[in-house]
């Protein structure tokens, strides 16, 4: 619990801030939030339990497009939008959960990462649905949607911060519950695990399912974020910038994938507006963490503090 | 029209060269600066392409040609200097909504340019609208941008996808003297909108379309496809772009079709961006659209020249997409002497400028903000060494819409993979 | 009939390639448990580097070897001063590489521009072989010739050399290799470097038919690792089953049912790993 304090501050700086901040601050700022969350997500199965997963932006990606086709092609609700986009993402982590839950370590890796691009495949070429590469724009204005008194960059951030706050705290009593340690305990040696009783499968079918279900619930805020939808959001590359989020941040902690997912979006907007060469300076900044910190951010931090 | 003696200046620099250009520019300027008006605030123009991963090249062409505009004029616009902010938009529609809102709400810019991919375009489209600033779409086809989606905000001086593509299946049947056709194309929705134009002048003619292969974007190895292509065509329409392009052209030689099917396509197969870098496998291949380096008329000579002076290579139809863009813009901010802060004025001249001089050729919007210019049949030739499009027709002006009724034509759906 | 030989030769010449990419990814993961992102880098690098020698000598020949021993390099230097510190810790290595893949494709795309272009064929394979009714391009024909050289070599050093059975030593248990004295920092160094090498020299033989652009490292990425995880990871014999698998399937998936043409793929690995998690030949 070392991290209360520093939690604190941020969280106060979170709810003052904003307001005295330019939109485009705002805009990013709730960008970090809601990837924030979705690496958060995947923290439950990669830091957690220890199932390195390369295709979780596919439920972020589902999630989203649940809400673009029921807003737009059929003009559903905000709450019939909301609810359905987070129970059809946790519905798939479900089944590919089943498909998936007892495979390990690198494995697992590539069975993701295969999942992943099949549901890639899926929003390229399901056109009547997806609309193809093109995807789906026009997706309702959350305040008009949801009918909010209040509208604006603003608003839309506090929104986020409701969401974000409240599922982080989900997730916290999640990973220091009981189920919580023992996908911990999983992680560091799951024959022991087996030895003791625990049905090891049917935890990381649950873990999974959580994980794709907080997925889902950023890719909704996402899909608002934005207006629209698109294949790149379940691409490849979106699920390893994600596992990138997770690992640089410090994996196997709640506040590492935030700051990972923090440093990650201001990183790359902040630099390409300087630089044409961002992504040489961002593979950089990935070689050079891993040296300094290979457990990632925020548990070097942890670990000068316990040696001090 | 006042012209003040003050450089354009762009925020990044793309290579070391310009970076001297720049630097020398603004030296130069601090001697001029003295005595302008103090209001002269200058014009911001926001520009997002993808400047690196898998579309760089055509993010590149797009940038340089913009560049190589604002360099010619020298200087700024009824005594407002012209500031471009580059922002790369990575090909992926997300990214190119945020580079776009951190443009307009803190860079704070009057007019916004550029976008490549469709998705892109429409991505950006409801904030666009939104923030009532008038963006210039240089290259995004997507046909229905200008039709069953229009935006007011948004003015396109590309094509649409379908454009050149009807003049071309008419061409085809008619000129070309071919009856049965197969395609083979990129399955996506430029490809399914070029291979629809194509389809439907040329069966509306009386030829046939007998197979439509479609391969997936990231094809590489095509030997699957060639394999079903029918014997009894008379040609074979390709669209490919980028290397797509380079390698179907070469296993399409390599498979021994290049002799027996004679091979037509889409513009994009053998434009510029690709062209220098293929062999004799693509020698007499005919494509339609809308530009091409090889065209033979002062502007476009005087354009080619400039360009391959500053940038060594021979334009593409990106490069030349976003220098007629950049003289579209220029032209309009004079309409408006420079008032660019009102942008309900601004936007209402961006779609009544006509341009004559442009290096295509003559262009102008239709009412539904989609340019009226000329198509080029082009085939592929060497001369002097060196793979061009040659002009062997000149369609003019050709609309989105061909010899259809706009009403009409929307009723009909978009052009769809079927 | 005809079709269907066609195909399959084509299926064949996948997985010729496949081959080549995947085998020095199912080696370096075998020997050195890494997930290597950057391997899709060195078959990149391996192409430029022809690209820029074949273009200064005109020697198709000098270009290869000059891209083999190049990348090998570079490969030795990433294990040698990065990859070595984390020796058996997976992920900071994997996402170390993913670091290093970032800073290829982007140094790449500096030195080289982002122009795609196609590396000429050997003057006496640049023509088709004819029968009655089948035309097949010689040069297809000679990268399945050459692939299955580099496997034989690749099985006779694994199998029948000293050299073999200490990497298969290694492969088994590091630790008790180091036990015995072998030198597993050298065959780790060796191998990847080795891995490289063969991502390069894959990339060289595509590059007539392929060629280079950007993006390409992380294209083919994706199919080298559904034939390593479809054969079992660390497994040579995997590698060419796999490839073969992979081949096959892909090319026949396609000719068939295009509409199913971005999941004939993947879809086979997610259900091979459904039911046999470690892959074909993979050992848990």
């Amino acid at each position: 619990m070392k991290a209360v304090p520093f939690v604190a501050v941020i969280l106060v700086m979170l709810i003052a801030g904003p307001p005295f901040l330019a939109s485009y601050w705002v805009g990013l700022l709730t960008q970090m939030l809601i990837f924030a969350l979705l690496a958060m997500s995947l923290d439950v199965l990669l830091g957690y339990t220890g199932l390195p997963s390369l295709g979780h932006a596919g439920f972020f990606g589902v999630a989203a497009y649940a809400v673009a086709v029921l807003s737009t092609t059929y003009h559903a609700g905000f709450w019939t939008c909301v609810m359905s986009g987070i129970l059809i993402g946790t519905l798939l982590s479900t089944l590919l959960g089943l498909l998936v839950s007892h495979v390990r370590d690198v494995y697992f890796l590539m069975i993701t990462l295969a999942s992943g691009m099949v549901l890639w495949g899926l929003s390229y070429r399901w056109i009547p649905v997806t609309g193809g590469d093109n995807g789906i724009s026009g997706i309702p204005r959350l305040d008009a949607h949801a009918g909010l008194p209040f509208a604006g960059p603003v608003a839309f951030y506090y929104v986020t911060l409701l969401v974000f706050v409240v599922s982080a705290s989900l997730l916290a009593l999640l990973v220091s519950s009981p189920f919580g340690f023992t996908l911990r305990g999983i992680r560091e040696n799951e024959l022991r695990m087996k030895s003791l009783g625990f049905n090891t499968w049917l935890h990381c079918w649950v873990s999974y399912i959580i994980a794709g279900a907080f997925a889902s619930v950023s890719g909704v805020v996402w899909a608002y974020y934005n207006g629209f939808v698109s294949p790149t959001y379940l691409d490849l590359t979106a699920s390893s910038e994600l596992f990138l989020m997770v690992t640089l941040g410090g994996p196997g902690t709640l506040v590492g994938p935030v700051i990972g997912a923090g440093a990650i979006v201001l990183l790359k907007n902040v630099i390409s507006a300087y630089t044409q060469r961002w992504p040489l300076i961002l593979g950089t900044f990935y070689i050079i963490t891993m040296f300094g910190a290979p457990q990632g951010l925020w548990n070097l931090g942890r670990r000068r503090r316990a040696s001090s | 029209m006042k012209i003040a003696d003050r450089p354009i200046a762009d925020r990044r620099c793309f290579a070391p060269r310009r970076s001297v250009f720049v630097v020398v520019l603004l030296v130069a300027a601090g001697n001029v600066i003295v005595g302008q008006r103090p209001e002269a605030l200058p014009i911001k123009i926001g520009f997002i392409a993808p400047l690196s991963g898998p579309n760089a090249q055509n993010g590149r062409d797009i940038l340089n040609g913009f560049l190589l505009y604002l360099q010619e004029i020298g200087s700024g616009v009824d005594g407002r200097r012209i500031d471009v902010i580059i922002e790369d938009d990575e090909a992926i529609p997300a990214v190119g909504l945020t580079k776009t809102r951190k443009l307009v709400e803190r860079d704070k810019v009057h007019l916004m340019a550029g976008a490549l991919l469709s998705s892109t375009g429409y991505a950006l489209a409801p904030y666009i609208d939104a923030m009532r600033i008038p963006m210039l779409y240089p290259v995004v086809s997507a046909d229905d941008l200008t039709q069953r989606r229009r935006s007011k905000w948004i003015v396109r001086t590309g094509y649409s996808g379908s454009q050149p593509n009807h003049a071309f299946g008419e061409y085809a049947y008619h000129t070309l003297g071919l009856k049965k056709v197969a395609t083979i194309a990129l399955d996506y929705a430029f490809g399914w909108e070029s291979v629809g134009g194509f389809q439907r002048t040329f069966e509306a003619e009386g030829g046939l379309v007998a197979q439509k292969i479609w391969c997936p974007v990231f094809v590489h190895d095509f030997a699957p496809y060639l394999a079903q292509i029918p014997r009894d065509v008379d040609a074979v329409y390709a669209l490919f772009l980028g290397r797509s392009a380079l390698q179907f052209m070469r296993q399409y030689q390599e498979f021994g079709l290049k002799q027996r099917v004679r091979l037509i396509g889409a513009g994009t197969t053998t434009d510029e961006h690709v062209l220098p870098f293929m062999g004799d496998e693509a020698l007499g291949v005919v494509t339609a659209l809308h530009y091409t380096a090889a065209l033979d008329t002062p502007a476009n000579r005087k354009f080619v020249a400039a360009y391959r002076a500053r940038y060594n290579r021979v334009p593409s139809y990106y490069s030349e997409s976003m220098y007629t863009g950049a003289k579209w813009l220029v032209t309009a901010v004079e309409v408006v002497h420079g008032n660019v802060e009102d942008s309900a004025t601004l936007v209402d001249a961006l779609r009544h400028v006509k341009l004559t001089d442009a290096p295509r050729g003559p262009l102008e919007l239709d009412d539904y903000g989609n340019p009226i210019e000329n198509v080029y049949i082009r085939r592929v030739e060497r001369v002097n060494g060196q793979l061009q499009n040659t002009v062997i027709e000149t369609i003019p002006r050709v609309s989105q819409f061909w010899k259809y009724n706009p009403a009409d034509y929307l009723k009909q759906p978009l052009y769809a993979r079927r | 009939m005809i079709y269907i030989i066609t195909q399959f030769l084509n299926g064949l010449f996948s997985a010729a390639l496949l081959f080549l990419i995947a085998g020095g990814l199912t080696l370096v993961f075998g020997v050195m448990r890494i997930v290597n992102i950057a391997h899709g880098s060195f078959y990149m690098l391996g192409v430029y580097v022809a690209y820029t020698v074949i273009a200064r000598t005109d020697s198709l020949l000098l270009g290869t070897i000059a891209a083999v021993l190049l990348v090998a390099a570079v490969g030795l230097a990433v294990e040698r001063l990065f990859l070595r510190r984390f020796a058996s810790r997976p992920l900071p290595q994997m996402m170390m590489t993913m670091g290093f893949a970032l800073v290829f494709r982007d140094a790449a795309f500096m030195i080289w521009g982002g122009d795609p272009f196609t590396l000429p064929y050997p003057a006496l394979l640049a023509g088709s072989v004819e029968t009655r009714d089948i035309v097949f391009p010689a040069y297809r024909l000679f990268v399945m010739l050459v692939a299955a050289v580099v496997g034989l070599l690749l099985w006779v050093l694994n199998e029948h050399t000293l050299i073999g059975a200490k990497l298969r030593a290694t492969v088994d248990d590091p630790e008790m290799a180091a036990a015995t004295g072998i030198n597993v920092a050298l065959v780790s160094g060796g191998v990847f470097a080795a891995g490289a090498a063969l991502a390069a020299f894959g990339g060289v033989m595509g590059g007539p038919i392929l060629g280079g652009y950007a993006g390409m490292d992380l294209d083919l990425l994706p199919l080298a690792f559904v034939v390593v995880i479809i054969g079992g990871m660390g497994s040579l014999k995997g590698a060419l089953v796999g490839s073969i698998a992979v081949g096959l399937i892909d090319n026949f998936g396609k000719a068939l049912v295009p509409e199913l043409s971005y999941f004939t793929l993947f879809a086979p690995m997610v259900i091979v790993l459904a039911i046999k998690p470690t892959g074909l030949y993979g050992r848990g």
